[in-house]
Order: structure tokens, then C-alpha cells, then sequence
């Protein structure tokens, strides 16, 4: 099951803290695409995923500075 | 996984609007990035954590009475320049709002969602006559300089 949330209009550090919520929410194996601005959120979002023992499995390109990470439990 | 112990210690000594900001942002951060994550707070850090967000007759005796009314508590946080009695505070507030930055309110907010750990200076309290029942649920303990120390050994150490 997948499951997405929008942070391009949050900032430091309501960023990370969405992202570490909507992934505490969601079970083991489901997929969280976050749409993110570049800069910060691009080059940490995905770090801290990784750090915390999820997968980061894509980052699409969608535009106007825009990301979408994929982040499987 | 040693990135799982990755530890981050904040004494919130200040009780200005503005450093208060500033050690919330920190703690969620780095809550939100994997660190454990604790707050201190002593002397005027306490105002954040009293139950009465207002101004309020807080106190053991007179004087700690009036001290702790004068304070005040979470509303009454001053900014630490411009303060402008205490008309700032709430004009930065709306100019975060307008920026979609988040809030003390909702930093406090998110730290609890996170987990981040409120310790009271058990020291201060005695001193400004603040008792556990002052202070909001969610400190989990009063405690003092030794159980700090003994819990930030191997953590990154903040003083705000």
C-alpha cells in the first residue's frame, strides 16, 4: 500500500518531523512517496530514511525544484 | 545500528521567546533525523513547561509568588531584543505563521509527537517554589545536574 504526503510548503524542521510521522504511521513494508522541494529537504529527507533502516527506492524528478521520494518501511 | 544511539542533550537555561524557538527546532530535528533527544530545562526555561500558560500566583511563599506571576508562562515569553512588552513575541508569531514556519506551539507540539524527553530542573523548581503539579503532564522527570550528566555521557550538549 502506498501512501504520500506533500512537504514543499514546510520548513526546517517541520520537514523532517512530517516525514518521521507519516512514516511512524504506516506498516512495515508500505511505501511513502513524499513530494519535497530541493536543497535541504531533497539532500536530508532521504539520509535520515536511510538512517532509520528504510529503503529509499526512487527519486523522480517532477519539476519547478519539486522531488518525489519513495520510502519503503 | 550505532546511528540508532546518536544523542543530542539541550539545557533550556533561557526563557526568551526567540531561544525557546530555537532549542525546540533543534530538539524536533533532531528527533525527526533519529537522535535521542533530551530537554533540560532550569530557571527561566521552566516558564515554558508551567501549566498555567498565563501569568499566575505560582509559589510556596510571597515572594516566589510574585516572582512566578511576573513571569509568567508560555504566553508571556519575552523576545530577547525588541521585546516591546511582550507586544513582539506575538508579532513574530503571526510573521512565522505568514511564513508557514512552524510555531512554538506546534514545535512543543511535534517534540511531544516525537518523543523528545522534558526533564525540570528539580534545583530551580525549589528555588522558584514551582512544584511537579505546576508543570505540565508531559514532563517525564525532575531531576538534577548529576542525572543529567549521567544521561548526556555520550550526547551532543546544547546550552540555549
Amino acid at each position: 500500500m502506498s501512501h504520500f504526503i506533500d512537504i514543499t510548503g514546510e520548513h526546517c524542521p517541520m520537514t523532517f518531523v512530517k516525514v518521521k510521522l507519516a512514516l511512524a504511521k504506516i506498516g512495515g513494508g508500505e511505501e511513502l512517496d513524499v513530494l519535497l522541494k530541493e536543497g535541504e529537504p531533497l539532500q536530508n529527507v532521504p539520509r535520515s530514511a536511510e538512517e532509520q533502516g528504510f529503503t529509499v527506492s526512487g527519486i523522480e524528478e517532477k519539476g519547478n525544484g519539486n522531488y518525489l521520494v519513495r520510502i519503503r518501511k | 545500528m550505532s546511528e540508532e544511539h546518536k544523542k543530542v542533550s539541550i539545557v533550556c537555561f533561557s526563557g526568551d521567546f526567540d531561544k525557546v524557538v530555537a532549542a525546540f527546532t533543534i530538539a524536533t530535528g533532531a528527533a525527526a533525523t533519529n537522535r535521542e533527544v533530551t530537554i533540560f530545562f532550569t530557571f527561566w526555561g521552566l516558564n515554558v513547561l508551567k501549566k498555567k500558560q498565563g501569568r499566575a500566583w505560582i509559589g510556596k511563599n510571597l515572594l516566589s509568588r510574585i516572582f512566578n506571576f511576573l513571569m509568567g508562562g508560555r504566553n508571556n515569553l519575552p523576545l530577547s531584543r525588541l521585546n516591546f512588552m511582550g507586544a513582539s513575541p506575538k508579532l513574530m508569531t503571526g510573521m512565522m505563521k505568514g511564513c508557514n514556519v512552524a510555531t512554538l506551539p506546534e514545535l512543543i507540539e511535534a517534540a511531544s509527537a516525537l518523543g523528545v524527553r522534558l526533564v525540570a530542573c528539580e534545583m530551580a523548581m525549589h528555588v522558584l517554589g514551582i512544584d511537579r503539579d505546576d508543570l505540565v503532564d508531559e514532563v517525564e522527570d525532575v531531576a538534577g545536574v548529576a542525572t543529567f550528566l549521567n544521561e548526556s555521557e555520550d550526547a551532543h550538549i546544547i546550552f540555549i
